[in-house]
């Protein structure tokens, strides 16, 4: 029983890192109907932000203090690659038929990839993240049960930064603004709401979160390297899908589930299809399961608010 | 319904994006010249990973080519001949490794191939670089079926065209098994990734850990892209396994061993030539501390040969160090240099000597930087000199070395 305890607290951690990612997805798809591919290499280049951060201003400290500066400086990076992307690759097309934008994303997605691998010092291979004080380094022991302290990071991330996106969006007027654009787009522009202002802020909101999930990967992982954002974007926008894209609650249940499955089937399946290498099988095969019988995802609904 | 259709349509475009993310294989074609006029020319292959995770040893490995055709041509070693590199990126995958072997057979100055570094991508390039009677050296693979054939109970050489100078798991796990033991660990846990040279080393390792008396509390895999092993560590830690033993490279076992002390599982982690490289204790950080590694060979820099040649590599100005396998790579160009002075010396073209050059090849013997060189019937090299390296103080540091019996 203790080692369901435990395999349940490593899932809520993976789990969350799923949850920070898959919120981004959603938030665009809610405000634009679009699939930003690209969202995973946001995560990548907010971690490699935070990894430059580091290098550049305080390389060889490793205290608590410098933590804050590398958060920000991964939001820094992260939503300015976010916004750019969408002035650039994305507005122009707001109007063209759907597959444009998707081309465009995976586009985008490969284009950021290499940019990192050529051009970051280094970043051919895989890179050591700094190993934060207090954060990282020696797990601690609760009863049976042991915690790394990077994954109280990432649970912590997740659980402030839903609270503050629930707040953002259903008490401020932007945030409003956000719930009326997904809603429709036209109106919402009769009533004096920018919609270029309103989706540009949509992105740059899952970009601070995926800027998070950057350095908490970095601090868990210990590593990171280019080609992180593929894997992770997609097992994010699976969260996403599982949990009703369009739907920022759907989308943290969604990411929360998975990483449960994925470290449950490590655990407790046994044989030949049990073990590490086969827990993205059972993932997936959940959410083939979960959109036979809830095409919408688990909390997806119609008239449910999509921002 | 457009929204459902938007998803459809996304995951198979995504899929698609990865599949021609893999293709494509960078070339870095090196030319030495030095030597003298009205010669032909003769080439030596490279195949390994130029760029990717694995960079490091692939570099390293063809810098040290590069070194040793350039001191054959100094020292005019076949007369009327002048040695040049021809390097191609494998991305330590097997279907660009095929597709390297193809292009460098096209090419018909080509005598032999050094490489790859990974055993399941030599299994690709083996059948390529037979049919066209190019010889193979590789300074890395370590897996027995390349030579011995799939049957361990009736051995049977593959490919005639296949040689290595280093030496493989069927030594290499057995020797870990035995250090181990020797330092009275009698509970082990085993990971390996899938690969072929992972499973090999975990399988011998195995095999001899459980003849010498010890029990391997857990066996466990994990997925070649795997970057959180939490959820592996939680399922092995209760067992409590006095090391474990990891068949594998460096990029998944260095934050294997992270992530398993920061879990408070303090045990060391050990493994093959495969993690042995700097690059594990950067990946592994301040806790690396007593991990174990097995390499083939005694330390390059132990012996006075391979003092020389890391201050000739030193020397030439490389920008990346020789790495783990920069020895054996430099070995096998020599090898193949050595089966050419044989074969070249009255031929008229490269591609008419090349069955002369594998039988040269399997013939030579001499001092290298890494030990005597020689090969055995399979093409295995007869050197079993082994050496267990320790993590200390962020260094690989010599722990034992010792003849395998």
């Amino acid at each position: 029983m203790d080692l369901f305890f435990q395999q349940l607290l490593n899932g809520l951690t993976l789990g969350s890192l799923y949850a920070l990612i898959a919120v981004g997805y959603t938030v665009v798809y809610g405000i634009v109907q679009l699939i930003n591919f690209a969202h995973g290499e946001v995560f990548m280049i907010g971690a490699f932000g935070a990894l430059a951060t580091w290098t550049m201003l305080f390389k060889g400290t490793t205290a608590i203090w410098v933590l804050p500066f590398m958060i920000v400086g991964a939001i820094a990076v992260s939503v300015t690659v976010a916004v750019v992307m969408e002035r650039v690759a994305y507005r122009p097309l707001r109007n063209a038929p759907r597959l444009a934008p998707l081309i465009t994303a995976i586009g985008i997605s490969v284009f950021l990839q290499e940019a990192i691998r050529l051009f970051y010092p280094g970043a051919k291979s895989a890179m050591p993240f700094p190993q934060i004080e207090f954060v990282t380094g020696a797990a601690m022991e609760w009863g049976p049960l042991t915690v790394r302290r990077s994954a109280l990071f990432t649970i912590g991330a997740l659980i402030m930064c839903t609270a503050a996106l629930w707040f953002f969006i259903n008490r401020t007027k932007l945030g409003r603004g956000m719930l009326a654009v997904s809603q429709d787009k036209d109106t919402a522009r009769l009533m004096g709401i920018n919609v270029d202002r309103i989706v540009a802020v949509a992105f740059a909101l899952g970009a601070t979160l995926a800027g998070i999930a950057g350095v908490a990967q970095g601090l868990q992982n210990n590593n990171i390297d280019f080609f992180m954002g593929f894997l992770a974007g997609l097992k994010a926008f699976t969260a996403a899908v599982l949990g009703g894209i369009g739907n920022i609650m759907g989308a943290v249940v969604g990411g929360l589930v998975l990483g449960i499955v994925e470290a449950m089937a490590v655990q407790f399946i046994p044989g030949t299809f049990g073990g590490s290498p086969w827990k993205d099988v059972w993932a997936f095969a959940l959410l083939i399961i979960v959109l036979v019988f809830r095409p919408q995802g688990i909390l997806g609904a119609k008239t449910v608010d999509r921002a | 319904m457009q929204q459902r259709s938007m998803i459809r349509l996304g995951v198979p475009l995504a899929v698609a994006a990865l599949a021609l993310s893999a293709c494509g294989s960078r070339t870095d074609s090196t030319t030495t010249s030095t030597a003298g006029s009205g010669t032909k020319t003769v080439k030596i292959g490279v195949i390994a990973p130029l760029s990717g995770n694995l960079s490091a040893l692939g570099l390293g490995i063809k810098n040290s080519v590069d070194l040793a055709v350039k001191q054959a041509n100094e020292s005019n070693a076949v007369a009327g001949w002048k040695f040049e590199v021809i390097a191609v990126d494998d991305e330590a995958k097997a279907d660009v490794g095929k597709n390297a072997a193809t292009k460098i057979s096209s090419d018909d100055a080509v005598i032999g191939v050094v490489g790859t570094l990974n055993s399941s991508v030599a299994q690709q390039t083996q059948p390529v670089l037979d049919a066209a009677k190019i010889a193979q050296v590789s300074p890395a693979n370590t897996n027995p079926t390349l030579t011995q054939g799939a049957d361990a109970a009736a051995k049977k050489r593959p490919y005639a065209n296949y040689f290595r100078t280093c030496t493989t798991d069927a030594v290499q796990g057995p020797f870990a098994a035995q250090f181990l033991l020797g330092q009275g660990i009698k509970n082990v846990a085993t990971i390996h990734d899938k690969k072929t040279y992972g499973q090999g080393l975990v399988d011998a390792f195995t095999a001899e850990f459980k003849k010498g008396g010890g029990t391997i509390v857990s066996a466990e895999t994990i997925g070649e892209n795997d970057k959180d092993f939490s959820t592996v560590i939680s399922k092995i830690k209760p067992n409590a396994p006095g090391a474990i033993y990891y068949g594998g490279e460096y990029p998944q076992a260095g934050p294997l061993s992270q992530q398993m002390k920061s879990q408070g599982l303090n045990v060391p982690l050990m493994g093959g030539d495969g993690i042995f490289d700097p690059e594990y204790i950067k990946l592994a950080g301040a806790t690396a501390t007593g991990d174990l590694a097995t390499s083939v060979g005694a330390p390059t820099e132990s012996t006075d040969a391979g003092k020389k040649f890391l201050d000739q590599y030193k020397a030439a100005g490389y920008p990346e160090p020789a790495a783990a396998y920069g020895g054996y790579a430099y070995d096998a160009a020599k090898a193949i240099i050595e089966g050419a002075k044989t074969s070249l010396k009255d031929a008229k073209d490269v591609k008419s000597a090349r069955a002369a050059t594998l039988a040269a090849i399997g013939k030579v013997s001499f001092d290298g930087v890494t030990g005597k060189v020689a090969f055995d019937e399979f093409g295995d090299t007869t050197s079993k000199i082994l050496t267990v390296y320790k993590v200390d103080g962020g260094k690989w540091a010599p722990s034992k070395t010792d003849t395998f019996k």
